[in-house]
């Protein structure tokens, strides 16, 4: 891509309502996590600070009860006390066979939908659209009967398919939409050399195909790891993900829970995000200029 | 009265359980399956893990708090996932409507010798389940503010009122008064206490019909908007969570609190000095005139699957009656909740759920429709206390609903 | 491609969505058409620690016969449609004989769980959907010029909000607006109002939801137009610069035209989500304000009695409505098919 110099130099006044706005969407996209990553350190009546908001700055209570105004005992009380490590492996196998299947799948779908000509091919995408509308709860609720039968409740690998299921048709629609956008020419020249389909598929689309799939990974990864609808009610305490660990520590109608094992628990759960969207932003970015949602 | 001679046994055995402790010999052994689900508070955690400790079973247990949605389809199949799930009588009804959880009357004869009778929860002459703790909500109270205010510890709503107002107006509190209002679960909840105080029937005797749109429902609806006058603004967000944490903030003189959370309430973690040390309890408050005090009692207990071999039936039932054996009493267990078990020690804190036992208050009551009507409540009263229909149109409301859904359950013909 | 390859192509994701959504989805159908038996309610002493009531149960023995007989339950037809916990015709009719002015007739109907629900639904649809892409928009433009070095922390800033986990993120604004929050006292001092409450009022409570579903999918719409203004084709830009045009008439005749289908596809993700909208309403204890379909569905699921037909029947009605709103974007999607 290429920028005239002309079309690089704003008005001034256009370039600081720009600048102007930017500032405020940084703050505002950026201050709830500084102010949780801040409070975690605090104990729980500080983080609230109904007394008195200047008292999360201060942590006026947490020099009381613990000496010092910074404490870890919310870090402590989940990895060590409450095994937050061990919900941590859970969303990792989780996610990691979630994006790989879910890739895996949706990429074969996606270039058979995208090089089809028939009707069923359109009808294929817009039914897996319209079942992606019926609300998950439902469709967990109505998964439970069955698989405490066939005993298949509570096993990672059966909440691995259920979220691959669930995530199908949005893979699908990117996956469909990328491939649109490499040229039929490619694997049509090669199948006239004498490649089938598989080996076209393999030699010709497999090595330019990557940016679609990595943005569309991310967006299974991040659909796998925050998910709650699902996990919650699918698997045991004991293989349980980080999302419902962290629900499970802000306590019940009659009994306290503990809120800044939630909170940092929250900061540890996140962190991991940071640092994929740190490597991965420009893969994100060149795999949806590359064509991924171009309709 | 048989009715009143049982509940004074009861309470008698809660309240003198410190002397009848006595050494507990035998240790656990049970051969089968042991599988539980369960709400995952500390008090149920302690019972699963000495149960799952006995030798010779193969032992799991799943305790969160989905555990209501999680129950019924583990216990449906055949053999049942779970051998056992911990319920309240609140939660117990749909075990029983699905029928997935047998009677105990043989096991208890064979294994449960030991099992005190007031731990026993029977339906229609058969023991279903084995109670061993119990919870209330009752009255908690800033002892310094109602000192500065000149005031004596209220006993009733409209003396809570009461002292709201000379706490307002005496500039101690903006708002002194607490509860757990939030729309749903919780406010229905304090629509079910202030009912029951009020002497209200909530259906028409043997029957699913449901009547509450009568005198005691609107005073009922009256008194809870009174009270809200003296609360928060955001009182229908505060579930008991958020209560907490503003009566920890020392914004809350007065409140109505599950006996479960005073402990962390009167620690000294997360509230100023002045605050914790000053916090006390006191027995469920009283309105109108009915004498019935408007709060609801609730235990939690075990209750054992009906589609499991009775080899694994047996184990269940030994391994849990051991967990809830006076063995399960120590010092860190002691403190987490009012144990029904023989060897129990109250504590300062859970005065206010004895005293809710000992002035006589209900049972939530154990009915198969009861839920229905709880959800029901908790959707549609929330217009009424913002101010936006009367208390005849909500409760109106709350009637048409729960026929509605009465009548998809097969409740109502 | 022929039918063979094409099958061999989509079967692991045909296989997945057939058993795990469709097959659940058929099931749904079926089990909104029919309602629980009628059980045999018996009156029953109970007794335990607190002492013996009377009180009623289900008679087992005799609800089971009828249990065994029909498994999926009563046959009720259009019923669970009809009732007042969903389309409500009965109240409706009622609602429309008794009310002399619109005004009455507009509360009485909105008094109905199922409208109320899905009033709200449909307006947090509209109203997030077009400022998601609005603001998604402005960010893409305003990352774009800004200088090359700082593009990278900006994205990754300004990408923050989508990757936080919804319950979690929505639940953390709600603490920061509590009356007494460090938001809430931003607001009352900036409204100059000392009991000004988000968490009290309902078009406070509206206005927070939307903000925050504004907030947490504008990234998303973010990324994609960013992506897309990567591409947008600069000789036609300048062919349109050298025609006259200015600023504004390139914005709106090169680049617009050029990230359109990007919108397409932003609103039609967009409207599914927003429509499904769940978390902040859980997070935000918005029930007693607001309260959406799928909240509706979760309190059918969640009581101590789970009501399945009913969220079944609403689950049918959620998807239908879907359905059509999504159509334009469907036919538009035909189209390009047919073009292809």
């Amino acid at each position: 891509m290429s920028h005239t110099p002309t079309q690089r130099k704003l008005p001034g006044y256009l370039s600081a309502l720009l600048t102007t706005f930017l500032v405020v969407w940084l703050i505002m996209a950026a201050v709830p996590f500084l102010w949780t990553l801040w409070g975690s350190f605090k104990v729980e009546g500080d983080f609230f600070s109904k007394a008195d908001w200047t008292n999360a700055l201060t942590g006026e209570l947490t020099i009381a009860e613990t000496g010092g105004a910074f404490t870890g005992q919310g870090y402590y009380g989940a990895w060590v006390q409450e095994e937050f490590w061990r919900a941590v492996m859970n969303s990792a196998i989780v996610c990691f066979f979630v994006v790989t299947i879910s890739l895996t799948c949706s990429t074969l779908a996606g270039y058979a939908l995208s090089r089809s000509t028939y009707n069923y091919a359109f009808w294929f995408l817009i039914a897996a659209l319209i079942f992606r509308a019926m609300p998950p709860i439902t469709l967990v609720s109505g998964y439970l009967l069955p698989f405490f039968e066939w005993n298949l409740w509570g096993h990672l690998s059966t909440t691995i398919i259920v979220l691959v299921a669930i995530n199908q048709p949005f893979s699908l629609w990117m996956m469909t939409s990328f491939f649109r956008n490499i040229p039929k020419d490619l694997d049509e020249s090669a199948m006239v050399d004498g490649c089938n389909r598989i080996q076209a598929f393999r030699h010709v689309i497999l090595p330019v195909m990557w940016p679609g799939v990595i943005t569309t990974g991310l967006f299974s990864f991040l659909l796998a790891y925050n998910d709650f609808a699902v996990t919650a009610l699918l698997l045991e305490k004991d293989n349980q993900t980080m999302i419902p660990k962290i629900a499970s520590f802000l306590g019940t109608t009659q009994t306290k829970g503990n809120v800044m094992f939630a909170v940092a628990a929250v900061i540890s759960a996140t962190a991991p995000l940071f640092v994929l969207i740190l490597f991965f932003q420009r893969q994100i970015v060149s795999g949806l200029t590359a064509g991924a949602v171009k309709g | 009265m048989t009715k009143m001679t049982k509940l004074m046994g009861a309470t008698a055995a809660v309240l003198t359980m410190g002397t009848a402790a006595y050494a507990d010999g035998h240790s656990c052994t049970a051969e089968g399956r042991l599988s539980i689900i369960g709400n995952e508070f500390p008090a149920i955690q302690s019972v699963a893990a000495l149960a799952q400790s006995c030798e010779g079973l193969e032992a799991e247990a799943n305790l969160t708090a989905d555990h209501q949605s999680l129950n019924v389809p583990g216990m449906t199949g055949d053999p049942a996932e779970y051998t056992s799930a911990i319920v309240a009588n609140s939660s117990i009804v749909a075990l029983l409507n699905e029928d997935v959880i047998q009677p105990l009357d043989d096991l208890v004869a064979e294994y449960g010798a030991d099992i005190p009778d007031h731990m026993k929860i029977s339906v229609n002459g058969e023991i279903m389940a084995i109670a061993f703790m119990a919870n209330a909500q009752h009255l908690v109270y800033r002892a310094d503010i109602l000192e500065a205010a000149g005031l004596e510890v209220p006993t009733s709503y409209e003396e809570v009122l009461a002292a709201a107002e000379t706490i307002r107006e005496q500039g101690l509190l903006e708002n002194p008064l607490g509860g757990a209002y939030a729309s749903g679960w919780n406010l229905a909840q304090e629509f079910n206490n202030m009912y029951i105080g009020h002497g209200g029937e909530f259906f028409e005797a043997g029957t699913a019909n449901v009547s509450i749109n009568n005198e005691a429902g609107v005073a009922t609806l009256e008194m809870m908007k009174a009270l809200s006058e003296y609360m928060n603004p955001d009182f229908l967000t505060h579930d008991s969570n958020a209560t907490s944490a503003e009566w920890e903030a020392g914004n809350v003189a007065l409140m109505n609190m599950w006996g479960s959370r005073t402990g962390v309430l009167m620690d000294d973690e997360g509230s100023a000095e002045e605050v914790y040390s000053n916090t006390m309890v006191s027995g469920p408050l009283m309105v109108g005139d009915s004498g019935v005090p408007a709060t609801t009692l609730w235990w939690d207990g075990w209750t054992v699957a009906k589609n499991i071999s009775d080899e694994d039936a047996a184990a269940t039932f030994q391994a849990l009656a051991h967990a809830v054996s006076p063995a399960l009493l120590n010092d860190e267990t002691m403190s987490q909740a009012v144990w029904l078990i023989d060897g129990f020690e109250p504590q300062a804190v859970n005065e206010g759920v004895l005293a809710s036992v000992a002035a006589g208050s209900k049972p939530y009551p154990m009915v198969p429709y009861q839920g229905l009507l709880h959800t029901a409540l908790g959707n549609e009263l929330s217009d009424f206390m913002q101010g936006n229909e009367s208390a005849e149109q909500a409760l109106a409301d709350v009637e048409a609903a729960y026929t509605a859904a009465a009548t998809e359950a097969g409740f109502i013909q | 491609m022929r039918h063979k390859t094409f099958l061999l192509f989509v079967a692991p994701s045909l296989i997945a969505m057939i058993a795990l959504i469709v097959f659940p989805v058929i099931s749904v159908v079926i089990q909104s058409f029919h309602a629980q038996h009628e059980q045999v309610i018996e009156v029953v002493e109970n007794c335990g620690p607190f002492g013996c009531t009377q009180t009623t149960a289900v008679n087992q023995e005799a609800t089971q016969a009828l249990r065994e007989a029909e498994p999926l339950g009563r046959w009720v037809g259009m019923d669970n449609y009809i009732n007042r916990g969903h389309l409500a015709f009965a109240e409706l009719a009622d609602a429309w004989s008794s009310s002399d002015t619109w005004g009455e007739w507009w509360t009485k109907v909105m008094n109905l769980p199922f409208y109320s629900a899905i009033v709200f639904t449909l307006t947090f649809t509209f109203i997030v959907t077009p400022l998601t892409i609005a603001l998604g928009f402005a960010i893409a433009v305003a990352v774009n010029s800004a200088a090359k070095a700082i593009r990278g922390p900006l994205i990754f800033v300004s990408l923050l909000p989508f990757i936080i986990n919804p319950i979690v993120g929505s639940l953390v604004l709600f603490w920061m607006v509590d009356a007494r929050g460090i938001l809430g006292q931003a607001i009352q001092w900036l409204a100059d109002d000392p009991d000004l409450s988000v968490k009290a009022s309902t078009p406070m409570m509206w206005i927070m939801l939307m903000v925050y579903g504004i907030w947490h999918s504008a990234p998303f719409a973010f990324v994609v137009f960013y992506a897309g203004l990567q591409t947008v084709n600069q000789d036609t830009n300048e062919a349109a610069m050298i025609d006259g045009a200015n600023r504004w008439q390139r914005v709106r005749y090169v680049t617009i035209p050029h990230i359109m289908p990007l919108v397409t596809f932003v609103a039609l993700i967009q409207l599914m989500d927003n429509f499904r909208v769940f978390e902040p309403l859980i997070s935000f204890s918005a029930e007693a304000h607001a309260q959406s379909l799928s909240t509706y569905i979760l309190s059918d699921l969640t009581g101590e009695t789970v009501l399945f037909n009913s969220a079944a029947a609403t689950s049918v009605l959620t998807v239908i409505c879907v359905g059509i709103l999504l159509s334009p974007v469907l036919v538009r999607t035909w189209r390009d098919f047919k073009r292809a």
